[in-house]
């Protein structure tokens, strides 16, 4: 099968700065695939280059195969919902929607019959009279979708669109977004810098990091079986034990992760169990997020880790307080070698 | 009462610090601005004296009949008003390619270039200009001699013989007038236009490609629409300070008079004050009426 999107040898630079550094991968169709990355990384720069606002300096681009690099965006089987939306201010919603079919030289009729059952689609069927100005941000995010979808695009690329919804309504969108990818059967192509996002929606995840890929793989290999300290950090939040830090807990080099659900806080006294390995510290500071509390911790080794410590667990630790001395325990599987 | 202490009473009392911060301007606003502005359209109800050419200060609508039915003063209105016309429109076509390169290609030096570039001719003086103008306009100016050389001297006579606009020279023509107006008030245009295109984000003309419009169609259907509030703005100022201009229409051009020159006329060796006032609420009511287009066109509907 044909790839949707494929990247070859692909490389964008502005001045000095490789934004996108010789990345190469494949987007099979019908895929939730999620560009994962601090700003930045080169994610949003590749994102631009599959929609054809920009172009590589060097490799190439394919979209189902014909390579697009000269192509100009308005002649993309490729659609964009963008961070800042980009509604039309002189435009109603419905005018914003039956913008594509417009260009396109569709009737004037079938084209708003169209862009009304959009809007159905989006569950704003009522609002196609009003102004962009005149929705809140939920409803501006899924005018945008209408729009982006109406021209019944191969690809749809979404730069994150979440980005400036609250924390609920970005909830609901996922779930929503994610229905609406399995029921188009489109390609989907979300940009992020939230991992959480990332993990929970999408098939495939790249994380960018440097303008390079460092690791591409599904949500749960990612945070499982990350590959490098970065992926480690960034995707799982996980503690990484690299150069001396590792020597000193497990006498070599080779560096590795725990994540902080496995490591448990104990104090001084306690024996140790068999099978463990620990790293001594004091307590910096402990936050409590409800179903679990955070424990940051500073090992003597010079790093601060941290510890995620169920509720129940929590008890057992009562009266030890900021600054007191305690030992992290971890299981020895619980390690995750990385790519040194 | 020291520094801080006053600081701390106006700070609890806004109102009062909004007052104090109104109250000098919208003095001198009210009473010297619009008081003698509405001073000025009082004495256009006056009439004067045809005997004793003394001013009757009796409201009367004589004046203004005066302006209506003399054929003379008519032509004098609908000259100006189609020069104002000309001028405007082609201030902005030249404008908009210049203030587009400005606002949405041009950055760092050259975009500052641009910008000294085109209000460079606003820090000379007007009058300088104006007769800078008439020497390069005239007969044996740099413009003839330059068609001579280039051998287009036919091509300017066949300009210069159209009918109504043409004239012995360019200095003495109302083409050499429409040159030098649209000269004068380019700025005006070109920055409120370019200040509005500047507000159109980017993402909009990505946005429009992206769903599939060709770069013309992009301009027709997303940048034109846009940038229509800031061609409204410059070509109020091109409308009305062609309008109200005498100092061209005197300096440059065929000796048909224009508003402003019958105000100067009027008030100064006619002494017809009441004339020359009801003259000067012309361009008034014309720029209302431009504005009301304007707005019925949806040219503000976007701000």
């Amino acid at each position: 099968m044909t790839a949707a999107i494929e990247f070859r040898g692909v490389s964008r630079l502005f001045g000095d700065l490789r934004a996108v550094d010789d990345v190469s991968f494949a987007i099979e169709p019908g895929e939730f695939f999620a560009m994962l990355g601090p700003s930045g990384s080169g994610k949003t720069s590749c994102l631009r280059l599959v929609a054809g606002f920009d172009a590589p300096d060097r490799g190439q681009v394919l979209l189902e195969g014909a390579d697009v690099s000269a192509v100009p965006p308005y002649d993309r089987n490729v659609n964009t919902v963008f961070q800042d939306y980009a509604l039309f201010p002189h435009m109603t919603v419905l005018e914003n929607v039956a913008y594509g079919p417009r260009v396109r030289g569709v009737d004037a009729a079938t084209r708003a019959q169209r862009a009304r059952e959009m809007l159905d689609l989006v569950q704003l069927g009522a609002q196609g009279e009003r102004r962009p100005a005149q929705l809140s941000g939920g409803q501006r995010q899924r005018v945008a979708l209408a729009r982006a979808l109406i021209n019944h695009p191969k690809v749809l690329l979404l730069d994150e669109p979440l980005g400036a919804l609250d924390l609920k309504l970005r909830e609901e969108m996922q779930i929503e977004l994610k229905g609406l990818q399995r029921r188009l059967g489109i390609t989907f192509v979300y940009v992020t810098h939230d991992q959480g996002e990332a993990l929970s929606m999408a098939d495939r995840v790249a994380v960018f990091n440097k303008g390079k890929i460092e690791q591409l793989a599904a949500p749960r290999e990612l945070y499982t079986r990350p590959d490098t300290a970065f992926v480690a950090r960034f995707v799982g939040g996980a503690n990484v034990a690299e150069g001396a830090l590792a020597r000193a807990i497990s006498g070599s080099e080779q560096p590795f992760a725990i994540r902080a659900e496995n490591v448990a806080v104990q104090s001084e006294s306690t024996p140790l169990a068999n099978e463990a390995v620990t790293a001594p510290g004091s307590v910096v500071a402990v936050q409590y997020h409800g179903a679990a509390s955070r424990w940051q911790v500073k090992l003597d080794a010079g790093e601060v880790w941290s510890a995620l410590i169920t509720e129940d667990d929590s008890r057992a630790l009562n009266g030890i307080a900021v600054g007191a001395r305690v030992r992290l325990s971890w299981p020895r599987e619980a390690a995750v070698m990385l790519k040194s | 009462m020291n520094v801080r202490a006053a600081s701390t009473f106006f700070y609890r009392r806004p109102n009062w610090y909004l007052c104090l911060l109104l109250v000098p301007p919208l003095l001198w606003f009210g009473t010297v601005y619009l008081g003698s502005l509405f001073a000025l359209l009082a004495q256009s109800f006056y009439r004067i004296d045809d005997f004793t050419a003394q001013i009757v200060r009796e409201p009367t609508l004589a004046t203004y009949q005066q302006l209506v039915t003399q054929p003379a003063n008519v032509d004098i209105v609908l000259r100006t008003l189609t020069m104002a016309i000309a001028v405007t429109l082609a201030c902005a076509i030249i404008a908009l390619p210049i203030a587009t390169y400005m606002a949405r290609y041009a950055r760092g030096r050259m975009k500052a270039f641009f910008y000294v570039g085109v209000m460079l001719p606003m820090w000379t003086s007007y009058l300088v200009k104006v007769y800078a103008w008439r020497l390069l306009l005239a007969k044996e100016g740099i413009i003839a001699w330059a068609t001579d050389k280039l051998g287009l001297t036919g091509l300017l006579e066949v300009v210069l013989a159209a009918p109504g606009v043409g004239g012995p020279s360019l200095s003495s023509s109302y083409i050499g007038m429409f040159i030098v107006f649209v000269y004068m008030w380019l700025p005006f245009m070109i920055l409120p236009m370019a200040a509005a295109l500047e507000r159109v984000p980017g993402t909009l003309l990505q946005a429009s490609a992206d769903l599939g419009a060709r770069p013309s169609q992009t301009f027709r259907n997303v940048v034109l629409p846009l940038a229509v509030p800031g061609i409204a703005a410059g070509s109020v100022f091109t409308f009305s300070l062609t309008l109200g201009d005498y100092i061209i229409p005197s300096v440059v051009g065929a000796p048909g008079y224009f508003i402003g020159m019958m105000v100067y006329v009027q008030q100064g060796t006619a002494g017809n004050i009441p004339l020359a006032a009801a003259f000067s609420v012309v361009p008034i009511i014309l720029i209302f009426a431009y504005l009301g287009i304007a707005k019925r066109f949806g040219a503000f509907d976007a701000l």
